[in-house]
């Protein structure tokens, strides 16, 4: 298939695979080099074309924190069941929002247990649906990064234009620069390099992330999710690590451009405001890591419109997605991996979406036998 | 309109006359035709064929009920009929059931039924009994279906799943995924309009001449729920063996594989209504690929894997890409991800 092929060929794969297999070699690291994939679509490229088993051992993946359902906290999960269970509401959420567990459950059980969800694929379906169904109050579960956060603001704008007054979001959309900069500032990091987000750069740019290099002197490529961007990424991390370099560079300009996507900014800062904080699964309160509505949207929002409980929920004592995000830990090596929390009966964050790296490691990674 | 009321479901004047004008007239048979609460099929007619009965039963619930390439009706004859077929029973007789929803036009019944007595005739299947309800609004989306069917196998064919030895292949007959990806994209809801049509096709004739050139086959399974990822997984742990396929082995159409590119779904785990796994000697594989590649449904056939020794009770796939990765059995749906 033309645009798929191109970038899944074997052979350049081969070839990169002995290029980075040199640069090792000339690199002559102490200890395996760790390089963190931030996002979630990379972390399911990784495992899904099996490219770690392809790397020389001295170079590891640290799957990190940029899956935006498997960071959705306990006690956000139980607030949108809360309104989704409200009698007048259609709580329309992405499908792999259903089986992220709550601290009583997660929406594929409160919609057995009667409460209306729809799966939906984008914000603009279920402005649809508020349209088609004007005695009912639709209510869409708003999450991501800056890669879905323009089409949510979007269709508050669309919403607010057309005057829809039974639409709302509940709104989770967060944003990752302040994650990674927690991430760099975790005392006990072991993190060599990076390879940044590639869709919340094509929103961004790559300017957000100059302060990695500048400031923590990591190399960070912004990288395609093709498996063979994932390994040419990789590849120019080690060849900056070789040379002694820190650089923001970005292998997916095919995609992204340095200063990104002006009319998707404007629309986000239009809409959004950064909070005080927002609290990450597994990785607990960050900085200025989540927006929520300006007051100018309020009509829209969800959370002004319905009293939600707002509690926070700990993450369960016996987790260790925090350690596995910041690369402490492999997957297989969380004490609860493979027994306790399964995809399942994910326990941790990382178990839930298939973007999540315990869940892609249990699925995808080979076994020994 | 025409619709179907709660009285047609009353056991009265109204339920014979719908029961009498849509299925009775659709599927026409001698052994229906009396309306015994039961069909009566000689004994001596089937101990002809083989020395075993085969009985397997289904029920049908596809949204929607009509869809490029069949309908409810198509599939619940196919499928009960392929369900015989890979266990190598000649497939003989179907009773059918249908609980229909209040409301539901008597004109689509009259095609659904329509639909089952074509299937039937050209697959060389009767429908010799049947039940009708009618339930409330609401009690069940519009029509559900089930079908029984009875077949008998021919003496000396076992297949099983814990037959699959290593060396063995791993064959399918087509092209994958078209039947999941054809619903998907019929419901509507994902506004892509892709031009995939339902594999759905009844497989004896198919299974006929497999089994006829290759006569050692170990093991059949029609790839329905779950896709070939899930009979692939299956069979690795009844056999207590690994299965390693190949990425690049595995055929997809074009739209389809763009279908699931876009929504993030595993083609390897779509269901398939005329696709099957067949597990062959490796000596009796090219004599089987040929078979079923000479057969209308079995064009596309051909081998995506083997059986091996190591790795047991796991399906490794070797990807495109050079490196390797397991396919598991899916946790629930397949839910597309977000970005």
């Amino acid at each position: 298939m033309k645009y798929v092929d191109e970038f899944r060929d074997r052979d350049k794969a081969a070839t990169l695979r002995r290029e980075i297999a040199a640069l090792v070699q000339e690199i002559r690291p102490a200890r395996p080099i760790q390089v963190m994939e931030v996002c979630g679509g990379h972390t399911h490229a990784i495992f899904r074309y099996g490219i770690q088993d392809m790397l020389p051992e001295e170079v590891e993946f640290v799957h990190g924190p940029g899956c935006p359902v498997c960071v959705l906290p306990m006690g956000r999960i139980d607030d949108c069941i809360a309104i989704a269970r409200r009698p007048e509401v259609i709580l329309a959420t992405f499908g792999d929002a259903m089986r992220v567990p709550g601290s009583h459950g997660s929406l594929l059980q409160a919609k057995a247990d009667g409460a209306d969800i729809r799966m939906v694929y984008s914000p603009s379906d279920a402005l649809a649906l508020a349209r088609t169904h004007p005695d009912r109050s639709v209510v869409f579960f708003g999450l991501g990064f800056e890669t879905t956060m323009p089409s949510t603001a979007l269709t508050v704008l669309e919403a607010e234009r057309d005057a829809i007054g039974n639409f709302s979001v509940f709104c989770n959309h967060i944003t990752i620069v302040p994650t990674i900069r927690a991430i760099l500032d975790s005392p006990d990091l072991r993190i060599d390099g990076f390879l940044g987000p590639g869709h919340v750069s094509m929103v961004i740019g790559t300017e957000p992330y100059d302060f990695v290099a500048r400031q923590y002197r990591k190399p960070l490529v912004v990288s395609g999710f093709e498996p063979l961007d994932v390994l040419q990424s990789l590849w120019m991390v080690l060849r900056q690590i070789a040379d002694g370099r820190a650089e923001v560079e970005n292998q997916y300009a095919r995609v992204v451009t340095t200063g990104g996507n002006a009319a998707a900014q404007r629309a986000i800062a239009a809409v959004y405001e950064l909070r005080e904080f927002f609290e990450w699964r597994g990785l607990g309160s960050i900085d200025l890591s989540g927006v929520r509505f300006r007051d100018a949207y309020a009509d829209f929002d969800a959370e002004r419109r319905y009293a939600v409980p707002a509690l926070r929920v700990a993450d369960p004592l016996s987790c260790q997605c925090g350690e596995v995000l910041t690369g402490l830990l492999r997957p297989h090596e969380c004490r609860m991996f493979g027994t306790s929390c399964t995809p399942a009966t994910p326990v941790g964050a990382l178990m839930v979406s298939s973007e999540g790296a315990c869940a892609a490691q249990y699925r995808y990674a080979v076994r020994a036998a | 309109m025409n619709i179907v009321t709660l009285s047609h479901g009353g056991g009265g004047k109204a339920m014979k006359d719908l029961i009498d004008q849509v299925f009775v007239t659709a599927f026409d048979n001698a052994l229906l035709a009396p309306l015994h609460d039961q069909a009566r099929i000689p004994l001596a007619l089937l101990a002809q064929l083989g020395d075993r009965l085969a009985i397997t039963t289904d029920s049908f619930v596809v949204d929607p009920l009509e869809f490029p390439g069949g309908d409810i009706g198509t599939l619940a004859v196919c499928g009960t009929i392929n369900d015989l077929a890979v266990g190598g029973a000649i497939p003989l007789y179907l009773a059918c059931a249908v609980i229909i929803e209040e409301g539901l036009p008597i004109d689509l019944l009259h095609r659904m039924a329509g639909s089952m007595a074509a299937t039937a005739h050209a697959a060389g299947v009767q429908i010799v009994t049947g039940d009708t309800k009618v339930v409330p609004r609401g009690a069940c989306d519009k029509l559900f279906v089930t079908t029984t069917g009875i077949g008998v196998i021919r003496a000396g064919v076992d297949l099983a799943a814990y037959h699959a030895r290593p060396g063995d292949a791993v064959l399918v007959n087509g092209v994958l995924g078209d039947h999941g990806a054809a619903i998907l994209a019929a419901r509507g809801d994902l506004s892509l309009d892709a031009p995939i049509v339902s594999d759905c096709a009844a497989l004896h004739g198919l299974v006929d001449v497999l089994l006829a050139a290759a006569p050692a086959t170990r093991f059949l399974r029609d790839a329905t729920r779950g896709g070939v990822a899930t009979v692939l997984n299956e069979i690795a742990i009844a056999a207590d063996c690994g299965i390693e396929i190949e990425e690049s082995a595995v055929p997809l159409r074009e739209a389809v594989q763009g279908f699931c590119e876009i929504l993030g779904l595993d083609p390897l785990y779509l269901p398939n209504e005329g696709r099957l796994v067949a597990i062959v000697p490796q000596a009796q594989t090219e004599r089987a690929l040929a078979a079923m590649r000479a057969h209308p449904l079995g064009a596309g056939a051909c081998r995506i894997g083997g059986v091996t020794e190591r790795r047991r009770g796991q399906v490794v796939m070797h990807t495109v890409f050079g490196g390797q990765r397991i396919v598991d059995m899916l946790v629930g749906d397949q839910l597309p991800r977000i970005c």
